[in-house]
């Protein structure tokens, strides 16, 4: 049962939960930015929540439904339409053939998620049907949704009690300005201490490149580093290192001027030092930063990442009960 | 040589053999990588060698950080020092040095250069002392080069030349990147040389270009039908400088379907490489041409 693209919106990209397991060729994760709203998504319209759906980021698209069915909006606050009546967010929808969705602007975060039951069922490129544009995989013809694509659907739950949703407690949103919990490490002893102390305690602001590979960061003051005799092969800038691999989540600072923190598309390495590593629990969140929100980066230790990863784990676990 | 662990958030260790590049760096990180992979560490989902540094990516629910910091640190100890060998492959790229499309490339972007009355080559030759530009390409397609990381986006591999450091060509990067490079351009940056295996941005130094994919995510190219990347980190290239007529035949058999590029299974002695550099290069040289 194909969905017909009317408008595709601003970058819609089909996503699951990515493609582990190829990062030492250069092939990032992908998937979901935000994957507890992309599992939430999933669940309200009785989907294994690894299904893939529709992440639409700021604008949304305009989809005609050739056959009836239940969908779901979640992740940041944009209101779906159907055939122009606006609808609410974190709920299973039925929509009938012939309906069209389509959405009114975004009243907050930075990106929606689309589930539809039965899931999406393009093509898979290793194991998964995220898109990676710079690599053409996965998604239709491995780039973003267009005009005129007809998008494939499996065949949904059909027992889905249609109005159910998730509880507003258990609805994940940005606070203002945001926070981000930092693990120093990586090539954290390449900066002062002094630059250290003021990275944390600065305010940030998302700067306009922000997109799935990363998120970059204006607005501080650039880091000083520590002063050393380059090793050889890696590069003149004092940010500069012997070109190494870099993890999710990791902020670069070239030239110690602006951030930047990859994301679900990252580069697998490169020659920039990093200074440490958003937490896994807070990755979600990175994917519902505008530009021009305000950031604060929070230094936090491995026991504290750890126990925001089982509270996370917790309030998915709250879901699936509720939704039982 | 004492590698430095460091945690990269709750997912990640990063491992740095060293803060520069070596050929022994990079040996460690590859025969330490491949214990890792062979050890089929429950929890662990990534495993990223790299130039002088790995890095491990695991799933803090299934294995804790403090445990497998401490299995990781102890197969290092426990690695065997004295292996010396690898079983690798040695492959011909084919390069057609100063072609028209990297030239037109680099002449859009001369204000993010250091140079802007040289093309990339000139200036990497002159800077590296080469009298021609010649000369500067026999030099960088004589040695055969170690591909010591595949990454940044897919499928693209770094390369460092197999010579004593006195010998080895740096050219700096461009000053700001580009916003475009073609497909298939052979680079230079630092100590590094690259194949860009996408059309993108980049700041490497453009010397030529290659008629050989070596990403093809529709897998459609015959030699990558198994899997849509062609290199892995350890291969061993050596660069076979091209003219026009036969750039233009190989681009045509690589789209029929009859191109295979050469390549032959080999072992590399890094304790015999270090005794004698050209020897052992000529060695390698001698069985990529044996067929």
């Amino acid at each position: 049962m194909p969905i017909k693209v009317i408008n595709s919106g601003l970058a819609t990209s089909v996503q699951d939960l990515g493609r582990p397991g190829y990062f030492h060729l250069g092939i990032p994760i992908s998937g979901a930015m935000d994957r507890f709203a992309m599992r939430a998504a999933n669940m309200l319209v009785g989907n294994k929540e690894s299904a893939a759906g529709l992440e639409a980021v700021f604008m949304g698209p305009t989809l005609e439904f050739t056959e009836g069915t239940t969908i779901a909006v979640t992740g940041g606050e944009l209101p779906p339409k159907i055939d122009g009546e606006t609808k609410e967010t974190w709920r299973a929808l039925s929509i009938k053939a012939g309906q069209v969705l389509s959405f009114d602007y975004i009243r907050e975060g930075a990106r929606a998620y689309i589930a539809f039951a039965g899931g999406i069922r393009t093509p898979k490129s290793l194991g998964s049907r995220s898109t990676y544009a710079i690599g053409a995989m996965g998604g239709i013809d491995g780039r973003a949704i267009q005009a005129g694509d007809e998008i494939p659907i499996g065949a949904g739950d059909k027992t889905i009690q249609k109005g159910r949703s998730i509880p507003n407690n258990l609805r994940f949103s940005p606070r203002n300005p945001a926070e981000l919990r930092v693990l120093p490490g990586l090539y954290w002893h390449r900066i002062t201490e002094a630059a250290g102390k003021k990275f944390f305690s600065e305010t940030w602001t998302v700067a306009p490149d922000a997109d799935r590979m990363g998120y970059r960061f204006k607005g501080g003051t650039p880091l000083e580093f520590v002063d050393r005799e380059q090793p050889f092969s890696a590069g003149s800038d004092p940010s500069n290192i012997t070109d190494a691999p870099y993890a999710y989540g990791s902020i670069q600072v070239p030239s110690g001027t602006e951030p930047i923190v990859l994301h679900r598309d990252a580069v697998s390495g490169g020659g920039f030092f990093t200074l440490g590593t958003v937490i896994s629990a807070d990755m979600d969140l990175i994917g519902q930063l505008q530009p021009n929100v305000k950031t604060n980066f929070v230094e936090v230790t491995m026991d504290v990442a750890l126990s925001a990863r089982r509270d996370r784990a917790m309030l998915l676990a709250k879901i699936r009960e509720a939704l039982k | 040589m004492t590698s430095r662990y460091t945690f990269g958030g709750d997912e990640h260790i990063f491992v740095e053999i060293d803060e520069e590049m070596s050929l022994e760096a990079f040996f460690k990180s590859l025969s330490l990588t491949n214990e890792i992979r062979e050890a089929e560490i429950k929890g662990v989902t990534e495993i990223c060698p790299a130039n002088a540094s790995y890095q491990v990516k695991f799933d803090p629910d299934i294995v804790h950080p403090d445990d497998l910091l401490f299995e990781l640190k102890e197969m290092e100890k426990n690695a065997d020092q004295g292996k010396t060998t690898l079983n690798t492959r040695i492959i011909e790229i084919p390069v057609y040095y100063r072609d028209p499309w990297t030239t037109e490339t680099l002449m859009r972007f001369r204000d993010r250069h250091q140079d802007p009355n040289s093309t990339d080559i000139e200036f990497a030759a002159k800077i590296n002392g080469y009298k021609s530009v010649d000369a500067f390409i026999e030099a960088h397609s004589g040695s055969p080069w170690f591909v010591g990381m595949v990454g940044f986006v897919a499928g693209l591999p770094f390369l460092y030349q197999m010579v004593d450091r006195k010998r080895q060509i740096q050219v700096p990067k461009y000053l700001r990147p580009r916003t475009d490079t073609p497909k298939q351009t052979v680079g230079y940056g630092g100590s590094f040389s690259c194949i860009y295996s996408v059309r993108g941005a980049g700041g490497y130094q453009m010397f030529g270009i290659t008629p050989v994919t070596i990403f093809d995510s529709s897998q459609h190219t015959s030699y990558l039908s198994d899997f849509m990347v062609f290199f892995k980190p350890g291969d061993i290239v050596k660069w076979k400088p091209i003219n026009r007529k036969e750039y233009d035949q190989i681009v045509l058999d690589v789209e029929s379907g009859k191109y295979q590029p050469k390549i032959e299974n080999v072992v590399f002695d890094l304790a015999a490489f270090n005794k004698d550099i050209d020897g052992t290069n000529s060695k390698l040289l001698e069985t990529l041409n044996a067929n």
